[in-house]
């Protein structure tokens, strides 16, 4: 009777956990390659310091969408929001530091900030549903849902690094709900109703490509003085003319896990707002790495499983046959 | 084929008649799921999107239900024929453990009636860990009651169709060994995509072959677990030479992880943490110490010639590896903004209700069918 000694079974298993490693170290090497920005791809530009908070977004969104009023604050009638929820896909939230009177100031200062999808260019969310319920616009770039494919299973909250995805835990048959990017609205040529409910140009939408290099003019330019600021659609031609704000010298979405299509500026450091500082390759370039290693084209589970199918096939006959012989006498042709 | 044999006796024992208590108070607060929705009856949250329900009945529940694996592994792929008389039962155990994972699972997905998509062409995302996991435990659950169809057929005595099982059974065996290496791993790479949530300690790429380890040693230390109890409740005579020896095999196993695993936090320049005084730190502590002293147990020739001893590790090392299941989860998962769970009563009750139906299941099995093979001491199989 064979038998594999434990000491070579051990080699083995000390052998594949060496190749194992070196393979997921090489994978999340060379993650960066995973999605890049399209040419078409649009988004928003939401500059904090050009923000009132005047929640006009808020209810152009509510209105936009067919979402119910969100009565968090109290009210049933007025939209009173305080959070992204299973009501709400877009919320104007406030940071407030010590007396919270110098707008855009860390201390002792105030800022808006504007909670939605992201949009990212490599989507943990897209990347975790098992059914491609949650999908990226192959031309638009955006996030999109697809109820009748979703079986609310969650994973995308749990891969969200933004906790965008909302579920609907109050519903005997919930949905996820999470923005859009009104892509219903683009479909007929317009844009986002948050950018165009926006008075000031706050949020501005537009082509990512065009948004980038708008972000960067702005971080060219000298705190104080008077520029023009597109309004509600980067190529609409609107613009007002506002006195520019002191930057953070960094765009947040230009290379957050990869890159997203909605983008923030700010006066005051990002975390402030609770935005995660993300590193610049995204979770889902390093699970699909590991994953692709193991199952490109199901080559490795099927060269596994027949060397399993061979062993177990010799294993058992060579069992049986010891089996017959050392029984024979007692249940003649018993199996 | 096997000389296993139905047990016979009682089937509503006192045992049976709590378990039905738990699920009959389980079957209310389902009831109120299905009507209400998942939020009224749980704890979940946005943040904690996942509970117990993933966390315990799936993640935990399927590692302790790896019993079948690694016998099937051991028996069948290592050649290790001596331990063919473990093999059904865990076989049973696993069976039970799994479709009772599956089940659960539609407890908590929201959207039921549309799992049928995972099944078309043009909805699958091949990219999607949760989409290799779902196949895998789906197929697995499968693969599992066709493997221990055998004792359905000796019951009923169908020999024909039992020599026609028996032809092609090594391909349902590599199946039942190939699936759970794919989606035990794969239980560790979907918290790849958590990302920061989880914390350093635990979040690494090398979460899929950390998952598989604990899904190996929860394999082997609840073969000795449910194989201790068993020989206990049904008097099947004196096993512990025969656990002795799985627990040598298991020693190594949990040697290699634990290198594995410490190695990957230093390297990572997480140990500091660990040694904080943190919460967490003191959760990877005691993953780790109910590893050393179930090691040092069946370390010892000594303590392993003692049932109550090896008893006694192969519970410190299920703990260990639950925990460490639970923290990937659960505990070490920290969505920020405020969000906080702990699993609601409703949650627990339908957890406690599934971990009953098993034991009551279990046990009716094990008196209807041939599982158990009565014997005097031990290796006096041939």
């Amino acid at each position: 009777m064979q038998k594999i000694k434990r000491r070579d079974f051990l080699k083995g298993a000390a052998g594949s956990v060496a190749l194992l490693s070196v393979g997921v170290q090489s994978q999340s090497a060379e993650a960066s390659t995973a999605a890049e920005r399209g040419s078409e791809h649009v988004g928003i530009l939401y500059d904090s310091t050009l923000c009132v908070g005047c929640n006009a977004c808020m209810s152009a969104c509510k209105e936009a969408n067919d979402m119910p009023p969100d009565p968090t604050g109290g009210s049933i009638t007025l939209d009173n929001a305080d959070d992204l929820s299973e009501n709400t896909l877009n919320v104007i939230k406030m940071f407030v530091d010590g007396n919270g009177e110098t707008k855009d100031s860390a201390v002792d200062g105030y800022a808006f900030i504007k909670r939605q999808c992201l949009h990212c260019v490599d989507p943990g969310c897209a990347s975790a549903c098992p059914v491609s319920a949650l999908y990226k616009d192959e031309h638009t770039g955006i996030v999109k849902y697809n109820k009748n494919a979703c079986i609310g299973c969650r994973y995308c909250q749990v891969a969200c690094p933004y906790l965008i995805p909302k579920f609907e835990w109050n519903d005997w048959y919930p949905q996820i709900v999470k923005c859009q990017l009104c892509d219903h609205l683009i479909e007929k040529g317009g844009v986002s109703a948050c950018c165009s409910a926006c008075p000031t140009g706050a949020a501005l939408f537009g082509k990512v490509d065009d948004l980038l290099k708008e972000s960067a003019r702005r971080l060219t330019m000298e705190p104080g003085v008077e520029y023009a600021f597109p309004v509600s659609s980067i190529d609409a031609g609107t613009v007002q003319t506002h006195k520019a704000s002191e930057y953070v010298p960094h765009v947040y979405g230009e290379h957050e896990l990869g890159g997203t299509q909605v983008m923030y500026m700010s006066g005051v450091p990002f975390d402030k707002f609770g935005l995660p500082d993300v590193p610049k390759h995204s979770y889902a370039a390093i699970a699909n790495g590991i994953q692709g290693t193991l199952y490109k084209s199901m080559v490795l589970p099927a060269i596994v499983f027949s060397g399993l199918a061979y062993f177990i096939n010799k294993h058992k006959k060579m069992e049986e046959a010891e089996h017959d012989t050392t029984n024979s006498n007692e249940d003649g042709g018993k199996s | 084929m096997s000389e296993a044999k139905p047990l016979g006796g009682r089937i509503f024992t006192p045992t049976v008649f709590v378990c039905l208590l738990f699920i009959g108070v389980a079957g209310f607060v389902l009831v109120k799921r299905f009507i209400y929705g998942l939020g009224p009856v749980s704890n979940m949250s946005d943040g904690y999107p996942w509970g117990i329900w993933i966390a315990y009945d799936v993640v935990v529940g399927s590692a302790f239900a790896c019993g079948g694996y690694v016998m099937a592994l051991m028996v069948y792929v290592l050649n290790k024929g001596q331990y063919h008389p473990l093999v059904r039962p865990a076989l049973l155990a696993s069976a039970f453990g799994y479709t009772l994972a599956g089940v659960s699972v539609f407890f908590d997905i929201g959207r039921y009636a549309h799992a049928y998509n995972l099944y078309l062409p043009w909805q699958m995302n091949v990219h999607s860990v949760m989409f290799e996991v779902a196949m895998c435990i789906g197929t697995y659950i499968f693969v599992l009651w066709l493997e221990f169809t055998p004792a359905f057929l000796e019951r009923w005595k169908q020999k024909g169709l039992n020599k026609l099982l028996n032809k092609v059974i090594f391909l349902l065996i590599a199946l039942g060994v190939l699936l759970p290496t794919m989606h035990q791993s794969s239980l560790g790479s979907m918290m790849i995509l958590a990302g920061y949530k989880l914390d350093p300690l635990w979040q690494t790429p090398l979460l899929p072959l950390l998952f598989l380890g604990t899904a190996l040693f929860m394999g082997f230390a609840m073969v000795i677990f449910e194989g201790t109890i068993s020989s206990r409740v049904y008097n099947l005579g004196d096993e512990t030479s025969m656990f002795a020896k799985v627990s040598r095999i298991l020693y190594w196993v949990i040697a290699v992880w634990m290198i594995v695993r410490l190695h990957n936090v230093f390297v990572n320049g997480h140990l500091g943490d660990a040694f904080s005084g943190s919460f967490l730190g003191n959760m990877f502590l005691l993953e780790n110490l109910f590893l050393v002293v179930g090691m040092t147990i069946i370390g010892s020739s000594k303590f392993r010639s003692s049932a109550r001893m090896l008893f006694i590790a192969a519970v410190l090392i299920l703990c260990a590896g639950a925990l460490y299941r639970f923290n990937v989860y659960l505990i070490a998962f920290k969505p920020g903004a405020g969000f906080s769970y702990f699993p609601s009563w409703g949650e627990q009750m339908v957890t406690y209700a599934l971990i009953a139906t098993e034991i009551a299941a279990y046990t009716f099995f094990v008196k209807y069918f041939p599982v158990f093979e009565v014997h005097e001491p031990v290796e006096s199989n041939s």
